[in-house]
């Protein structure tokens, strides 16, 4: 029986967080009412000119530089035509044989292995608009089509993986490891579900040991990390009992359903290949110096691998917790902030992707949208250090320093939360305890030990919770010990 | 004269329908507009890099300035439909 293994290539595009779009100064902005973020080039209208916006030759260089490409001395772009109402114009500006970078590679871990995928190129675009389909849910079915033109022109840099990736786990890593180095840089918000980074999946499938290539199947619409694991995985297994079937499988665009769990073909566009590209002549040529190069270079920011080692070898943090944080670069941010305001890292990173990252999930919130502030947890964390207050109590206060403008020392004296450390205190509430639980008392003198956990929590409720746990258990024991005399 | 094959081909990506007549007229004409700039090739071009563009300029680029340039009215002057804020187009096949 042969065995076979998967041969993948991403193309990933990424819209960039210009203000304005690549080559006219309506908004680039998501969303907006529709029709609203469109002016007389980014409606393809006769007469207009095109000249590029200078932040997105800026990003299309920081991001080939953050994954080791070369970056074009000379760069063009081309037209490339196709009729489809999201086109205005009848063409898409992009570039087709002079990109903007090439022969670059992303590396990523998983499972502990280290991995390198070959970048084939970068180039810069324009995005198109979007069709809303009328009249039904399915496309099919719809009656006639409404066009808003808000994303028509946005920038998009179009990123193109080698067929470097043998699995849907390799292809994930591959994708977030790419998402978190645009973020990085500042050049894409990596919001998937918003369509700012969208990616498409070449697949095929050869037996193992082979050097060709299979016939590959390219799949759409994937927008979430998981579809692009569930797309690809499908389509392996669907490609593998066709060719067990002595069947063969057709070259052709797929369309991820996430309803169904499919991939479905394409109603294939008729010689939609038959681009006829050719260079815009509304566009000059590009020349880029060395200096300039350098000197974006000499601005990048630290790369999402740089500053995992950073965490694991100066702040003691895990490597599976580095990763979580780095991966989204405002909680790397709040992570660095909180610690520089004094908390100690490994307890914010706890807290971070513990209770707080739970708390936003439950609420689909992001961190920004909450009242926390990096100085506002390290205040709680620091209380919680010094121990004037308990861990239990601290995870109290979460709820009121995400949700209103308090700090934890206020909530504290407000509520009187203030850690009972004091022995003499607590001396007088345990002494309550064992007399309000003598049942208890008398089966741990007969030696069940486990009876001790109850009386901890007997004790942590007379003080609703303001007892350190580790103290009064010892407290405790001493109290019970004299009376066995 | 350009064969009937490849004139229905562009007709097709440019989602044009030609009556039989006009096949032949498209066919004509494109092909003499090739032949007159086939002369072009008599001339050595060797050494010499492909332009783009007539004028020696490069690297023009604008700020990255939002600039509102097109009101309702102008958005949808010249559109053919409409519904709502949007334009609205014949239906589409995927």
């Amino acid at each position: 029986m042969v065995t076979y293994e998967a041969v993948i290539g991403l193309e990933v595009h990424a819209e960039l967080l210009t203000q304005a779009k690549i080559f006219c100064p309506s908004s680039a902005h998501f969303g907006g009412a529709p029709n609203t973020h469109v002016g007389p080039i980014s409606l393809g209208l006769p007469g207009t000119l095109p000249v590029l916006n200078q932040a997105v030759l800026k990003m299309a260089i920081q991001a080939g530089l953050a994954t080791h490409c070369q970056i074009a001395r000379r760069t063009k772009f081309d037209r490339k035509h196709y009729f489809y109402p999201d086109l205005p114009k009848g063409y898409q500006i992009t570039q087709y044989d002079q990109p903007i970078a090439e022969h670059g590679s992303v590396t990523f871990e998983l499972g502990g292995r280290e991995y390198l995928v070959r970048l084939n190129r970068i180039h810069m675009e324009e995005d198109a608009g979007k069709l809303v389909h009328a009249g039904a849910d399915r496309l099919a079915g719809s009656a006639y089509s409404l066009a808003d033109y808000n994303r028509a022109g946005v920038p998009l840099l179009e990123i193109v993986s080698e067929p470097d990736l043998r699995s849907s786990a390799e292809a994930r890593a591959y994708l977030e490891e790419l998402r978190s180095i645009l973020m990085a840089i500042g050049v894409c918000d990596g919001k998937m579900q918003e369509g700012s980074l969208r990616c498409d999946a070449n697949v095929s499938i050869r037996p193992v040991g082979s050097d060709t290539l299979g016939t590959r199947v390219e799949l759409k619409n994937i927008n979430s990390f998981r579809f692009l694991t569930r797309a690809i995985d499908y389509e392996i297994a669907r490609q593998e009992v066709l060719l067990k079937a002595g069947e063969t499988v057709v070259q052709e665009t797929r369309l991820w359903d996430e309803h169904s769990g499919r991939t479905m073909t394409m109603r294939s566009k008729e010689e939609a290949h038959d681009y006829r590209y050719f260079p815009d002549p509304d566009l000059v040529f590009f020349q880029i110096s060395e200096a300039e190069i350098d000197a974006i270079r000499a601005q990048l920011p630290e790369l999402p691998a740089a500053r995992r080692e950073r965490y694991g070898r100066d702040l003691g943090l895990a490597e599976a917790d580095a990763r979580i944080l780095v991966a989204e670069p405002a909680w790397a941010d709040f992570f660095e902030a909180t610690v520089a305001a004094g908390a100690p890292a490994v307890a914010v990173a706890r807290w971070l992707l513990g209770d707080i990252a739970a708390y936003l999930n439950d609420r689909h919130l992001e961190l920004g949208q909450t009242a926390l502030t990096p100085a506002k947890l390290a205040d709680m964390l620091l209380l919680l250090e010094r121990g004037t207050i308990s861990g239990k109590i601290a995870k109290t206060l979460l709820e009121p320093l995400l949700e209103s403008d308090k700090t934890a020392e206020q909530l504290v004296a407000e509520q009187g939360l203030t850690q009972i450390s004091d022995a003499s205190a607590l001396d007088e509430i345990i002494q309550q305890v064992l007399t309000q639980n003598p049942n208890q008392v008398q089966q741990f003198l007969e030696g069940k030990e486990k009876v001790m956990g109850f009386l901890v929590g007997q004790l942590m409720k007379a003080t609703q919770g303001r007892a350190d746990p580790a103290q009064s258990q010892q407290l405790l024991r001493q109290h019970l010990e004299q009376l066995r005399g | 004269m350009i064969d009937r094959d490849t004139i229905l081909h562009i007709a097709r990506l440019s989602r044009l329908q030609l009556s039989e007549q006009e096949l032949q007229s498209f066919g004509q004409n494109l092909g003499d507009i090739l032949t007159y700039v086939e002369q072009l090739n008599e001339l050595d071009t060797t050494g010499i890099e492909p332009a783009s563009h007539a004028l020696p300029i490069f690297n023009v680029v604008r700020p990255d300035m939002v600039e509102h340039t097109l009101d309702e009215a102008g958005v949808f002057a010249n559109a053919p439909d409409r519904e709502d804020d949007f334009f609205r187009v014949p239906r589409m096949h995927g």
